[in-house]
């Protein structure tokens, strides 16, 4: 069995939950490994992201270098390039910074890359065999690595249970002294915090959120007024944004909002990963969808095969019927 | 500016439900409607628009077989001036790595400026993009939502990332960027569009022309195969009501307010 790192995520002095979820991936293709960890960064928040991290892997590889403040795919992967051994097996989480960064690196390792894995199934001889999701969640695929000469593989952030702490804090070792003089064509400028609208979705008990199926702009309103009867606020996935139908704010997911209501509506919402990965708080979720396979209904404790155009409408009535009886 | 959209057919997921074949080893392939990959669609529409503003052209490539021509055709009909299939029995079987080795035997063979590509494919993995960028040795950005053209060589491009935030960077050119969907509204294209195209002739290039051994692309050459589709055994599931309309939105009336949700 190759050699496991870890790349680990940090953002302003703030250590990425992927780093307890990679460990546990790591043990999950080999119980017997000792991954070794490797922390990029700069300045006097790396020291304690590192005592951080020896918590959770027996090895921990520093880089610290002035170029490196804030994490740039391009110069991290410089690094790793220097520092990964070839024939390893490195873990990066599935997020925007590991899209960023891990088909270049695999590339440049001259290792099998794959990327987005939610299971590990087996590891026979030097062909590991992972679950991956195509088609929005739709189905899923079993795939086959050779990880003779190595291989990057990028891991679902959540798919993956955390461990438990070490006994004794694993081993620092500073690397900073291999990795020399940095420069990048790709130049890190500045953050734009995405603008609040006048609805803050993160802020409301009840939610009706309108997916694909919600067709067009015009049928916005079937929701508003479902939403309004409930005194709840609409939001929506991905696509509905695409679209221009509703703001940016209005989106939850991992590029969007992260929403913890008591009642989450998922109206005509397939229910991709990137969608689920923001509703948290363990929400009551009730699902109509047209398709009865829609991925959305594995993870609802409701569902209901239905037009949302249909349906909506109907439960709009229904609500201000039991208003209407409670305001007499 | 010289612009490369590399595109993909793929099953429309938004006109299909896509389920397992009865063998359980591959998905349902008949009566599939194929489209062009929803984020490439955004990136045509992204070059197109750049080319607009500072001049240039747009050349959309995929790598597949005669059938593809047709996504192709229609982003030749949404403003792209040239088509090119890559296509040999050889590719067969490529991995991510393998399509990420043809596309560069391609970009070689011309003078790019600027090379995009949807964020994922439907049945990918978003992958393809950042390897070409790294065989290439050209600067790469994912997830890209903005670009705007600054001078001497030059991007200012912002990215997407956690919360709704965007990262803004610059870039040189050349560069490979992929594009995620929403950066732009990608404009319509009719049947008379199509028809306006379909006399204009696709070159294509197969593996020899491309200076491409078996041992870089194909079946031989991948080190990642899909083994085979499953329908995942359903976690705990959803309780599906199954009365009528009435008796449904009735119970999930109750519902609401028995959790708390009709204040």
């Amino acid at each position: 069995m190759p050699r496991i790192f870890v790349y680990i995520a940090h953002k302003n002095g703030v250590l990425d939950d992927s780093a307890a979820e990679l460990i546990a991936a790591a043990k999950k293709i080999d119980a017997t490994a000792a991954p070794t960890a490797i922390v990029i960064g700069s300045g006097p928040g790396l020291q304690s992201i590192c005592a951080e991290v020896q918590k959770l892997y027996p090895e921990v590889w520093q880089i610290s270098n002035e170029a490196l403040s804030y994490p740039n795919a391009e110069l991290i992967r410089k690094v790793l390039t220097k520092i990964v051994p070839r024939g390893s097996v490195t873990l990066v989480a599935h997020d925007h910074f590991g899209i960023d960064l891990a088909p270049g690196l695999s590339i440049k390792l001259d290792a099998a890359f794959v990327p987005d894995v939610i299971a590990i199934d087996s590891l026979e001889a030097n062909f590991l065999k992972v679950v991956r999701q195509e088609f929005g969640g739709q189905v899923s695929a079993h795939v086959n690595c050779d990880i003779a000469s190595g291989a990057v593989i990028t891991m679902r952030p959540g798919a993956f249970k955390t461990v438990e702490n070490l006994s004794a804090p694993g081993t620092l070792v500073d690397k900073s002294a291999e990795v020399g003089p940095l420069t990048a064509s790709r130049r890190y400028l500045e953050i734009i915090i995405s603008e609040t609208s006048d609805v803050d979705i993160t802020k409301h008990a009840v939610l009706v959120s309108v997916g694909r199926g919600i067709q067009e702009k015009d049928n916005i309103g079937i929701a508003k007024e479902l939403a309004e009867a409930l005194g709840a606020a609409v939001s929506c996935s991905r696509p509905v944004v695409d679209a221009k139908w509703l703001q940016k704010s209005r989106q939850v997911g991992s590029s969007g909002k992260t929403v913890k209501p008591k009642v989450y509506l998922a109206c005509g919402i397939s229910g991709a990963f990137q969608h689920l990965a923001g509703i948290k708080g363990n929400p009551f979720i009730i699902a109509i969808n047209k398709n009865s396979k829609a991925p959305i209904f594995q993870v609802a404790d409701v569902g209901i095969v239905d037009d949302i155009l249909e349906f909506l409408p109907e439960l709009t009535s229904k609500v201000q019927e039991l208003r209407g009886v409670a305001a007499k | 500016m010289e612009i490369l959209v590399c595109v993909k057919r793929v099953p429309d997921t938004s006109e299909n439900d896509i389920e397992l074949n009865s063998a359980g080893n591959d998905i349902e392939r008949d009566d599939l409607v194929y489209s062009i990959n929803e984020s490439d669609n955004y990136a045509v529409e992204e070059a197109l628009q750049i080319v607009a503003k500072v001049g240039g052209t747009v050349s959309v490539v995929t790598v597949g077989a005669e059938e593809d021509e047709e996504v192709l055709r229609r982003q030749m009909a949404m403003g792209a001036s040239h088509g090119i299939l890559l296509t040999d029995p050889q590719f067969e079987g490529s991995d991510g790595r393998g399509i990420a080795s043809i596309l560069k035997g391609w970009v070689q063979k011309g003078n790019y400026d600027l090379i995009l590509t949807g964020v994922q494919a439907e049945d990918g993995a978003a992958q393809v993009g950042g390897m070409l960028a790294a065989m290439l040795d050209y600067p790469f950005a994912s997830l890209v939502t903005s670009i705007e053209v600054l001078a001497n060589n030059k991007l200012k491009i912002a990215r997407e990332i956690e919360g709704g935030n965007r990262e803004v960077s610059e870039i040189d050119l050349p560069c490979v960027l992929s594009i995620q969907t929403g950066i732009n509204e990608p404009r319509y294209v009719g049947m008379k569009g199509i028809r306006a195209v379909q006399s204009i002739p696709i070159p294509t290039y197969g593996a020899s022309e491309l200076g491409l051994t078996p041992a870089q692309v194909g079946s031989a050459a991948a080190k990642v195969t899909r083994v085979d589709y499953f329908v995942p055994a359903l976690g705990k599931g959803a309780r599906m009501l199954s009365g009528t309309r009435e008796q449904n939105a009735q119970e999930v009336v109750e519902l609401v307010a028995a959790k708390g949700g009709l204040k």
